[in-house]
C-alpha cells in the first residue's frame, strides 16, 4: 500500500511523455529504495517471526520422542484444551464487562471537558490521561500494594468501620480488581481519543442547534456523539484486540496471588507459559495464532455490527 | 485493513516471544565472557561463565578467582527461581547462549537432564569430592546413575514458630502432626491468631510433606527416560492434602500465598504461630524485614512434626547445586569451576554466618563452631544442632520429576482450589493424578 503511495505520483507525471519511459523505471526502482527502509523492518521483524511461528506451530515436540509434523495437530488441541478455551471464556467475559464501563468513563469526561475551557479542565485532562503514561507493570504493582489485606487503604476504610475489606487479589473478585486496573490505565487514552475528535466538530452545527432549541441533553445526544461515532468505533476495536490479548497486568499480579491466577488464566499467558516455562514452543506458537484467529473474528463480527453506523473501517 | 487489524493483533500475540527471547540472549554471555557481573583478575587464564544467584555470590567468585591458577569464573545473576530456568529454557531451545555453569534447585535437576541440557559429571572430578557430601545431597543431584550437579546448600525442613504467642497461649511445640492441628484448634478456641498457612504457590512444601508421609510421587531413572511411575493420588499423599484442607476449612491456617509482602506483613504482624519451612527460611525472613521489630528475639524453631512418631523421616524444601550445562565449552574446566566454586572454608563460613546457605559440604556441617552457633534469628537457640543438622543427616534424599514445572503449576491450582474449599484434599489429589498422567503420555511418556 505505501509503495502504491510512493509510485503513482511519479508514474503519473511520467505518464505522458513515453520518452522517458526508461528513466521513469528507473525512477520507480527509486521509489523501492524509499520504501526499503520500512519494508526490511517489516519483512525482518514482523512477516519473517509470524511465518517462523506459523512453521512452528505445525510442529510437536515432545519430551520423549522428539519433534515431529502434525500439521494441524495443534490447532484441534488447542481448541479442545479445557484450559486455553477456559482463558478465551475469561477474556471474552472480560471484555463484555470492561469494554462498556471503559467507555461508559472515558465518553463521560470528554463529554464533560468538551464543555469546559478553563484551566482546572486542563488540569483535569492531564491528571486522567496520567495513568497511560505509567507503564502497565508499575501499575499493576501499585494496585497490587493499594488492595493489600494488610496495608492498603481499602482495609483500613473498612476496617474503621469495623469490617473485613473485599480481598480483590482473591480468587472471587480478582475480575473486579483486574477491572477497575485496566479501566484506570486505559480510560484517560480513550478520553483523548474522543476528546480530540469532540473538538474536531464544528461549533456552528451547535450554535444551529441552539437556535432551534435544543439543550445542552441533546446537543449531547444527537449531536456530539453521533459525530464523534467513528471514533468510538476505533476505540472499541483496540480496547477489543488489547482486551483479548490481556497479559501484562494478571501476570504481574501473579507474584502477589498465584493462588487466584494461573498459569494459564489467560490465552497469551498460556501460550507463554507453554513457550518458555514447559519448552512447547510449538504448541505455544499455535495458540497464539488461535487466539490471532479469534481476535479477527471478533474483531469481524463487532465490525459486521457497527457497519452503518461507523464509517471506519468500512 | 481487516487483514491489518488482524496482523496486529497476531504481532501483539507474539510479543511475550520476541521480547523473551531477546532478553535470554543479551543477558546469556554465552561464552564470550565480556559481561560479567565480577572483575576478573587473572584475565590471561581460560573463562568460565556462570549463572547463580546466592545473595554472597560476588564474594564466593572473588575468593575462587583470586585462590585459582588455572580457571576463572565470568559470574552473572540472571534472576532468581522461575526468571533464571525461563532464560535458561530459551537458551537450551536455541542451542546457544547458556552459561557454562549454572545454579538450578535440586527439584529442577531432572527437567533440564531430561532435554540433555545437563552434563554428567561422574567422570569430571565426581569421585575426588564425592566424600565431601551426603548420601542424600548426592541423590537429589542424581538422575538414575547420572549425578548432573555438585550440591551447594539444602533445605533441611523444620517448624519455625513464635515462642511469644507460644507462651502466651500455653502451647509447645508439637512432634506429630496430631498434635499441630489440637495446638492449632487450642490457639483458635483461645482467640488467637492462624497457626500456619497454606500458601497455594509453594506446592513444594505439600509435595515434600507427603514425602514425609510415605508417599512416593514419582518413580523415575534416566537409564529408561521414556518410563516414568506417577504416583500422586495414593493414600499417603490424599491423607496429607486432606489434613491440610481440614486445617484450611476449620480457619486453624491461613490461605494466604507466601513469599508475598502480604504474607511477610502478616508473619512480622504475628498473624501466623508458625511457618513450616526450611533452613534457609532465617535468612530470607530477615532479608525480608521479619525479627527487627516487635518480633525480634521471638522465633524459635523445632524439629518437624512427623505423622508417624515411630518412624520419623526428615525431608527437604529447596537447596540448589551447581550444574556444567551441555552447551560448556571446555566441560572439564566448568566441572572445576562447579566443584569448587563454593566449597572453601572462607565462602561456606560467610554463607551459613549469614544465613545465606545451610551448607551441604560435610567439612561445613560437621565443623563444631557450625553446629554449635548460636542463630541470632532464633533468638540464640543453637538451630543447627537442635534442629537442621540432624534433619539433615537422616535426609536419604527424594526422586523429582522431568516436567517440575508442569507439576507444580498444576499442583498450585489444585491447592488453590483446596483453599477455595470447592474439592477436598483427595479430590485433588486425584485431579492432580489425572493432569499429570495426561501430561506425561502427552509428552510421551510410558505411565507406570
Amino acid at each position: 500500500m505505501t509503495a502504491q503511495l510512493v509510485q503513482n505520483p511519479i508514474a503519473r507525471r511520467h505518464s505522458s511523455r513515453p520518452v522517458l519511459a526508461r528513466r521513469a523505471g528507473r525512477k520507480s526502482l527509486l521509489g523501492w529504495a524509499f520504501v526499503a527502509p520500512f519494508a526490511i523492518v517489516f519483512l525482518a521483524f514482523l512477516v519473517a517471526p509470524l511465518l517462523y511461528a506459523l512453521y512452528l506451530s505445525l510442529f510437536q515436540t515432545q519430551l520423549i520422542g522428539g519433534t515431529r509434523f502434525v500439521f494441524l495437530g495443534n490447532y484441534l488441541k488447542a481448541f479442545t484444551d479445557p484450559n486455553f478455551l477456559d482463558g478465551i471464556w475469561f477474556v471474552l467475559r472480560f471484555s463484555l464487562v470492561l469494554i462498556p464501563v471503559q467507555m461508559a468513563v472515558s465518553l463521560a469526561v470528554a463529554v464533560i471537558l468538551d464543555m469546559l475551557s478553563n484551566a482546572f479542565a486542563r488540569f483535569s485532562r492531564l491528571m486522567i490521561f496520567l495513568p497511560y503514561a505509567i507503564p502497565a507493570v508499575i501499575g499493576a504493582l501499585m494496585w497490587g500494594f493499594l488492595y493489600s489485606k494488610s496495608f492498603g487503604p481499602l482495609a483500613e476504610f473498612f476496617g474503621a468501620f469495623g469490617m473485613t475489606g473485599p480481598d480483590l487479589l482473591s480468587r472471587d473478585l480478582i475480575f473486579f480488581g483486574l477491572l477497575n486496573i485496566v479501566t484506570w490505565q486505559w480510560a484517560g487514552y480513550y478520553m483523548i481519543i474522543i476528546y480530540a475528535a469532540l473538538q474536531g466538530i464544528d461549533s456552528t452545527l451547535y450554535e444551529a442547534a441552539r437556535i432551534d432549541g435544543a439543550n445542552q441533553w441533546q446537543i449531547v445526544l444527537r449531536i456530539k456523539i453521533p459525530l464523534i461515532a467513528p471514533a468510538l468505533v476505533l476505540i472499541l476495536v483496540f480496547a477489543l484486540i488489547g482486551t483479548l490479548q490481556f497479559f501484562n497486568e494478571p501476570e504481574i499480579l501473579r507474584y502477589l496471588a498465584a493462588g487466584a491466577i494461573s498459569a494459564d488464566f489467560t490465552p497469551n499467558m498460556y501460550a507463554y507459559e507453554q513457550a518458555f516455562a514447559l519448552a512447547n514452543y510449538n504448541y505455544g506458537s499455535a495458540i497464539s495464532f488461535a487466539l490471532g484467529a479469534i481476535v479477527f473474528v471478533c474483531v469481524y463480527i463487532f465490525m459486521f455490527i457497527t457497519r452503518k453506523r461507523g464509517s471506519f473501517l468500512s | 485493513m481487516i487483514v491489518a487489524v488482524a496482523t496486529v493483533a497476531l504481532t501483539g500475540a507474539l510479543v511475550g516471544c520476541t521480547s523473551g527471547e531477546g532478553a535470554g540472549e543479551s543477558t546469556a554471555g554465552g561464552n564470550d565472557a565480556t559481561n560479567c557481573t565480577n572483575t576478573i583478575p587473572k584475565s590471561d587464564l581460560p573463562v568460565v561463565t556462570m549463572w547463580a544467584w546466592y545473595p554472597n555470590m560476588e564474594l564466593v567468585v572473588d575468593n575462587f578467582n583470586e585462590q585459582n591458577d588455572e580457571v576463572q569464573v565470568c559470574w552473572t545473576n540472571v534472576g532468581q527461581g522461575s526468571d533464571e530456568y525461563d532464560k535458561f529454557q530459551t537458551a537450551i531451545t536455541a542451542g546457544t547462549g547458556a552459561p557454562d555453569v549454572i545454579m538450578i534447585e535440586a527439584d529442577r535437576i531432572p527437567t533440564f537432564q531430561i532435554q540433555e541440557a545437563l552434563v554428567d559429571i561422574t567422570d569430571l572430578g565426581y569421585a575426588d569430592v564425592k566424600g565431601d557430601y551426603s548420601e542424600g545431597a548426592w541423590k537429589d543431584v542424581s538422575v538414575g546413575d547420572g549425578v548432573y550437579g555438585v550440591p551447594v546448600d539444602g533445605g533441611p525442613m523444620g517448624m519455625i514458630y513464635r515462642a511469644d504467642i507460644f507462651e502466651q497461649y500455653d502451647i509447645t511445640p508439637p512432634t506429630t502432626w496430631a498434635e499441630y492441628e489440637a495446638a492449632a484448634q487450642k490457639m483458635k478456641d483461645a482467640g488467637g491468631p492462624l497457626f500456619g498457612d497454606l500458601g497455594a504457590n509453594v506446592p513444594a512444601v505439600m509435595m515434600a510433606l507427603q514425602y514425609q508421609n510415605g508417599a512416593q510421587p514419582f518413580t523415575y531413572d534416566s537409564a529408561t527416560p521414556e518410563e516414568i511411575g506417577i504416583r500422586l493420588n495414593d493414600d499417603a499423599s490424599k491423607e496429607v492434602l486432606d489434613y491440610w484442607a481440614g486445617l484450611a476449612e476449620k480457619g486453624l491456617v491461613g490461605k494466604q500465598d507466601q513469599f508475598t509482602p502480604e504474607y511477610i506483613a502478616g508473619v512480622i504482624g504475628g498473624d501466623y504461630a508458625t511457618y513450616i519451612s526450611a533452613a534457609w527460611a532465617p535468612g530470607y525472613l530477615t532479608g525480608a524485614g521479619v525479627g527487627e521489630g516487635e518480633d525480634a528475639g521471638a522465633w524459635r524453631v523445632a524439629p518437624l512434626p512427623q505423622w508417624d512418631p515411630s518412624n520419623p523421616v526428615s525431608v527437604n524444601w529447596g537447596g540448589s547445586a551447581f550444574s556444567v550445562t551441555s552447551q560448556a565449552s571446555n566441560p572439564e574446566l566448568a566441572a572445576k569451576v562447579a566443584l569448587g566454586v563454593y566449597a572453601d572454608d572462607a565462602s561456606l563460613a560467610d554463607g551459613w554466618q549469614n544465613q545465606v546457605i545451610f551448607p551441604l559440604h560435610l567439612s561445613a556441617l560437621n565443623s563444631q563452631e557450625f553446629i554449635d552457633y548460636e542463630v541470632p534469628f532464633f533468638g540464640g537457640q543453637q538451630a543447627n544442632k537442635e534442629v537442621y543438622v540432624p534433619a539433615a543427616n537422616a535426609y536419604t534424599g527424594m526422586t523429582y520429576t522431568p516436567f517440575g514445572q508442569y507439576y507444580f503449576d498444576a499442583f498450585t491450582e489444585q491447592l488453590a482450589a483446596i483453599n477455595e474449599g470447592s474439592i477436598t484434599g483427595s479430590e485433588a489429589a486425584d485431579r492432580l493424578q489425572d493432569d499429570i498422567v495426561s501430561y506425561a503420555q502427552e509428552q510421551g511418556f510410558t505411565v507406570d
